[in-house]
């Protein structure tokens, strides 16, 4: 059972001005594992996503990915080493086709050179045509197959949620941070997406996740982390979590555990 | 499809010459080529990457000054008692080098301020014009200042076996300023088509999941800018050494406001788009001319745009595009609001 650490957040803590939005976090994510990070609104799961993935920097503390420490990288850097995230509201480029959503996505792998990007000798032409194929195949994976020539931002909440999924993979990551990803879909979406995680995991990839649907977060994690006013207050797998007092107290308050 | 239109387009232009012997309106059509290949490295920044360069004539000016310098040669003292003595160049070499100046200048300015951006990079721009245009009145020693650098020579092109073909004529120029704005063209599309252009795209629609999926923000905006000034380098060269003669009045800003109103007429974002902006508002002088006094020509101008941009909001091209891609039922754009009514009618 002992997987390698994928993931190690060690002793991160940020304020904003005089708000400690997190205060000494510790976690590790092993590799393959679906680890799901909850807590009530404002416990500092966003705020944490975005440390990990670079969208800000913590005011102490450090993070590892696979050995590589990621103080100071760029977000599009931390891409590259491949921890890729997807975000809760803008999760697609709206004017585009999801087809071409996906293009960009591909953008790690359709890197050629800039003169051969403008002469467009064959070996460009071969990665163009490898390009259009992953998304058309990226695009039937996740189920939007008869969407592909339709603008994103014409998508149901779902379904953006789908394509911003697609894109994430796109970048071929090897950790999936998934930010609050089934928010807006009906309980059928809900049970399809679960799948589709899985599926990512099955292909080995790590998954991280933010998310306030319970009963998915039950269903689909191999561990839970519970943060509240920015610290973590328990650890543990599904039936652990769920019988916490702590955990109770946290999203119920205090006369819930007393009943 | 799109290729034989294109050939079908280019192979139009180039037989003008055949029946058009008015001089006046040659020349009328090469500054017009000119200035739309100025609207086209604009278009790179404006309708790619959202950013809206308005010092873009900088580039122009500087791409004309350096190239003038260059074939001219020049005397120059600088503090510490140094001389830069520079012997007349021939032009073609000029041209090179006035690419790669505007090039270097819109790294410069690019790395500057595209780390603000949007209302910043529009700052900048104006400033890093005004500028220049400042320089280029001032250092009278280098640039002649107001009274102008004169008798810049023609642009010559070494041919095999025939010697060198000075390009002096109309005609000659018309088919120059063709073959460049053809060479322009076909470079920005190719970029935009790659994922350089991709790239380009992503961070103007959603900025923060473009660079999530590794898209570097400051690097593809530079490219841009670089390749955009480069261009207008290469413009602004053309027009020295068509003209001959030029002054700082060169950096007007209302030259920017030309190539702006030439990209949104046109349609910003669509490679075709400052081509047919920059045919109407610059030709649009020629026909305007016996009828109207100049200032009132401006207010003409103003008018055509409003009028455009009221019946065609997203430039000419685009919305013709789309009115005409509709009724033949292909991959049609939907319209977003048609959709979301569809999706109610559906079941949950």
């Amino acid at each position: 059972m002992a997987r390698p650490a994928a993931l190690k957040v060690e002793h991160v803590g940020i304020r904003f001005g005089g708000i400690v939005a997190l205060s000494d976090l510790n976690f590790i994510v092993d590799e393959g594992e679906i680890v799901s990070l909850i807590g009530p609104n404002g416990a500092g799961k966003t705020t944490a996503f975005n440390i990990v993935t670079g969208f800000l920097t913590p005011t102490h503390g450090s993070v590892n990915y696979r050995g590589t420490t990621l103080r100071g990288l760029k977000p599009h850097q931390i891409a590259d080493i491949g921890l890729v995230r997807t975000f809760q509201r803008t999760s697609v480029f709206p004017n585009d086709t999801v087809h071409d959503n996906l293009l960009i996505g591909l953008h790690r792998q359709s890197r050629v050179h800039l003169s051969e990007a403008i002469m467009g000798p064959p070996r460009a032409r071969r990665i163009e045509r490898k390009m259009h194929e992953q998304a058309r195949e990226l695009i039937e994976w996740v189920g939007l197959g008869r969407r592909i020539h339709d603008l994103a931002g014409s998508l149901s909440y779902g379904e953006q949620r789908l394509v911003g999924v697609a894109l994430a993979l796109a970048a071929n990551p090897s950790m999936l941070l998934l930010d609050e990803p089934v928010s807006g879909m009906n309980a059928s979406e809900t049970h399809n997406f679960i799948e589709l995680v899985r599926n990512i995991r099955d292909r080995g990839v790590t998954i991280l996740l933010v998310e306030h649907d319970m009963p998915m977060v039950m269903n689909i994690s191999d561990r839970i982390i519970v943060l509240n006013y920015g610290r973590i207050i328990a650890e543990g797998s599904p039936d652990v979590i769920r019988n916490d007092p702590a955990v109770i107290e946290a999203y119920l308050g205090r006369g819930a555990v007393r009943a | 499809m799109r290729l034989t239109v294109s050939i079908l387009t280019v192979a139009a232009l180039a037989s003008v010459p055949l029946w058009l012997r008015d001089p006046y309106l040659m020349n009328a059509l090469i500054t017009t080529g000119i200035f739309i290949i100025g609207a086209m490295s604009l278009n790179l920044l404006l309708g790619f990457t959202g950013q809206l360069s308005l010092g873009h004539v900088a580039f122009f000016g500087i791409g004309a000054y350096v190239s003038a310098l260059t074939s001219l040669g020049f005397d120059v003292g600088l503090p510490g008692g140094f001389r830069i003595v520079h012997e007349p160049w021939p032009p073609i070499a000029g041209l090179g080098l006035a690419i790669v100046a505007a090039g270097l200048c819109g790294y410069f300015v690019g790395r500057l301020s595209f780390r603000v951006r949007g209302a910043y990079f529009v700052i900048v721009t104006i400033s890093f014009a005004e500028v220049v245009r400042l320089v280029a009145l001032n250092w009278v020693e280098l640039t002649q200042g107001p009274l102008a650098l004169n008798n810049i020579p023609s642009i010559a092109l070494p041919t095999p076996g025939l010697g060198e073909l000075v390009l002096r004529t109309k005609l000659h120029n018309y088919y120059l300023v063709l073959t460049v704005a053809v060479i322009s063209y076909v470079l920005i599309a190719r970029l935009v088509r790659s994922h350089y252009g991709r790239a380009m795209r992503g961070l103007m629609e959603n900025e923060t999941l473009a660079v999530s999926v590794g898209i570097d923000v400051t690097k593809t905006l530079t490219l841009a800018a670089v390749i955009s000034a480069g261009i207008a380098g290469a413009a602004g060269s053309l027009y020295a050494h068509y003209i001959r003669i030029i002054d700082p009045e060169v950096f007007a800003f209302i030259n920017t406001v030309t190539m702006v109103i030439m990209v949104v007429s046109g349609g910003k974002g669509s490679l075709a788009g400052p081509v047919v902006g920059g045919l109407i508002f610059g030709l649009m002088p020629v026909f305007l001319r016996p009828i109207m006094a100049p200032e009132a020509q401006w207010i003409a101008y103003g008018g055509v745009l409003i009028v455009i941009l009221f019946l065609l909001p997203r430039g000419i091209v685009p919305s013709l595009g789309q009115l005409l891609t509709k009724p033949r039922g292909r991959v049609t754009v939907p319209n977003v609001a048609a959709y979301s009514k569809r999706d109610a009618k559906e079941p949950a």
